[in-house]
């Protein structure tokens, strides 16, 4: 499905992420599903979590052990394919990347959206940050209901009136 | 009326110095940095010259100065690629219709 | 007559970094690029590039461009004549000029051609219309001019270049209705296929355009499915009201100085169209002249700049002025594009490079 829509099948999208113990801390959710010649996120992460082998063809491999949640991941990837996620008894949080126009405030509710652009519930704006590091990709966290964890991709503001 | 982009997620928008030409003998205006084919975009003009048999209007096509469709005479000079070439005050810009062209052929 | 060691047609990446090995090895070197700047399609491409460090992944195009003109800035050995289009290039290595009106002759020991590619055409009713762009003109249109031409579109290709400028002009503001792809998968990376689809932008695969409608400019455009041999199945046609239409179908490479200078081109698939054949060094069979860059083979911008590293690096060899470093700049750089050719995206390229190298006659 993928390669002719462009959306992840399901067990696509779970098979990389983590159990929800190890997701009690922010980790990175690496949804490079092709063998690319990338490896940005792997020679960015400080920690060195991510690992891609044998060459730079290969799909990158998080280790949750090792990964801090820093971030530094989200705004290294040219194709917005990374995310921090950590899951909080009903809520789940992610720290998305963010590159178009629209400007959130922290506090407001926006339309939380699923990796076929459909509007799947509400999300809350916790944080927007926009350092030098990020080259100009914003890193926006957010809160959502938990039940949306494997769903949840992105957020579009609400239109009113 | 002009379509310029006034914010962009990634792109400086900077305010720019307006730069006056004659398009036309219209009095315009583009912005420093244009060239005179983005100018004319910017300020919503269409059709850039035409076909030489059918007269079938032509557009911005290559931005590379390729293909021939923005050719305009520009200072009396004419076939200048209005999309590579800046954009300088006072240009005398105008299309090159057919009956400009006809005098040209015997 | 103007004399110089090394004349480089094209200042895009490929020539660009020719350029920086040439001087770097004391070389005088003349940079002719036809447009008022440097940085060829870098210039508007405001992404983050892929690929490895070596190849500035992770920087935006739009910065890459700025770092390359800053790579050569301060050598007094290196000229470049903007505005200026070569118009003859001969056998015996002289090149006319056309610069502001002028015609002006260059004599060259060796000449490295770097003049990149073309977007390729789509055969439809109605193609030529006003307000219907090749994706590249669009991306420059908007990324570098900061000029919307309308507030609406549909891209026909799904390819990296159909994906990228797709999503572009979503952060410029134009709503994009659709984007269509002939065969039955998504032709690009599908991290810009799901970067689109978050946005809730429809991808849809066999389909095709059937004509283009409207009387002094584009309004409207008739989309129709097709089946696996392309042909249209009744009943589907479907009208899409648009401002533009962005052509994506790929990119030619532009051969044509090379085939002026009577260099052996051939047509390959695989490259793009027709290409100068090159041997192992960059040099085509007229000695003493290299090509390198999309104009070899269509590939990306990141091969680009290391075939230009490459072209420069042989181009000093061939003039008995090598490099300081040649040897391990050759063998990094060479490393570099196996890398990037190692993988699925790169197979094509490869076959099509096999070919140009069977094809080329050695005098």
């Amino acid at each position: 499905m993928l390669n002719s829509t462009g959306v992840p099948d399901k067990d696509q999208v779970v098979s990389r992420f983590f159990d929800e113990k190890i997701l009690s801390s922010y980790k990175a959710i690496i949804e490079c599903y092709e063998d690319i010649p990338c490896n940005p996120c792997a020679t960015s992460c400080p920690v060195s979590a991510i690992t891609i082998a044998p060459d730079i063809h290969a799909q990158p491999v998080v280790d949750p052990s090792v990964c801090t949640g820093c971030s530094i991941c989200v705004t290294s990837c040219p194709g917005l394919a990374i995310m921090l996620a950590t899951v909080m008894e009903d809520k789940a949080r992610f720290k998305i990347p963010y590159e178009m126009n629209e400007s959130f405030e922290k506090g407001t509710e926006v339309h939380a959206i699923d990796r076929s652009g459909e509007i799947i519930g509400v999300a809350k704006v916790l944080n927007v940050s926009n350092y030098p590091h990020q080259l100009k990709t914003r890193l926006i966290t957010v809160e959502v209901d938990a039940s949306l964890l494997h769903d949840f991709i992105t957020i579009r503001g609400i239109q009113h009136g | 009326m002009t379509n310029r982009i006034v914010e962009h997620p990634i792109l400086e928008v900077k305010p720019k110095k307006k730069v006056r030409f004659v398009f036309e003998e219209k009095e315009v205006e583009g912005v420093e940095g244009d060239t005179i084919a983005s100018a004319l975009v910017a300020l919503g003009v269409v059709t850039m010259g035409h076909s030489l048999k059918k007269h079938r209007p032509r557009g911005f096509y290559c931005a590379i100065g390729n293909c021939a469709s923005c050719d305009m005479t520009v200072n009396g000079i004419k076939n200048v690629r209005t999309c590579i070439t800046p954009l300088e005050e006072n240009m005398i810009v105008k299309r090159e219709f057919v009956e400009d062209i006809q005098d040209d052929i015997h | 007559m103007i004399y110089t060691d090394v004349l480089i047609v094209g200042g895009g990446p490929s020539g660009l970094t020719a350029a920086k090995m040439c001087c770097e090895a004391g070389l005088s070197t003349i940079i002719v690029e036809r447009s008022h700047i440097l940085g060829g399609q870098l210039t508007k491409q405001t992404h983050k590039f892929f690929g490895s460090k070596d190849q500035y992944a992770k920087m935006r195009g739009i910065d890459i461009a700025v770092k390359l003109q800053e790579d050569i800035a301060s050598f007094n050995t290196l000229t470049m004549m903007l505005e200026t289009t070569v118009v003859g290039l001969y056998e015996d290595k002289v090149v006319t000029i056309l610069q502001h009106n002028e015609y002006k002759k260059i004599k060259a020991k060796a000449i490295i051609l770097a003049t990149g590619a073309s977007e390729k055409f789509l055969a439809f009713e109605n193609n030529d219309l006003p307000q219907i762009v090749g994706a590249g003109a669009l991306q420059t249109l908007v990324n570098l001019y900061q000029v919307i031409p309308g507030k609406s579109m549909v891209m026909i290709g799904s390819g990296n270049i159909g994906l990228i400028v797709s999503y572009q002009m979503l952060q410029a503001g134009i709503e994009v209705k659709k984007v269509i792809e002939a065969t039955d998968r998504i032709g690009g990376y599908k991290v810009h296929a799901s970067k689109l689809k978050r946005l809730g932008v429809d991808i849809q695969t066999r389909k095709t355009i059937k004509r283009a409608i409207g009387k002094d400019q584009l309004e409207a455009v008739e989309i129709v499915s097709i089946d696996e041999n392309f042909k249209e199945i009744e009943g589907t046609s479907e009208i899409i009201e648009t401002d533009l239409l962005c052509v994506s179908v790929g990119l030619s490479p532009l051969h044509q100085l090379a085939s002026m200078m009577n260099c052996q081109t051939t047509y390959i698939s695989e490259l793009g169209g027709y290409v100068p054949l090159i041997d192992d060094y960059f040099q085509c069979s007229v000695p003493g002249v290299f090509a390198c860059g999309d104009m070899v083979g269509i590939e990306e911008a990141s091969s680009a700049m290391m075939e230009g590293y490459l072209a420069g690096l042989y181009t000093c060899n061939y003039l008995n002025q090598p490099h300081l470093e040649a040897e391990s700049l050759i063998s990094h750089y060479e490393n570099q594009l196996y890398e990037l050719r190692n993988g699925l995206f790169g197979r094509k390229t490869l076959r099509g490079i096999e070919k140009r190298k069977e094809n080329l006659i050695h005098a």
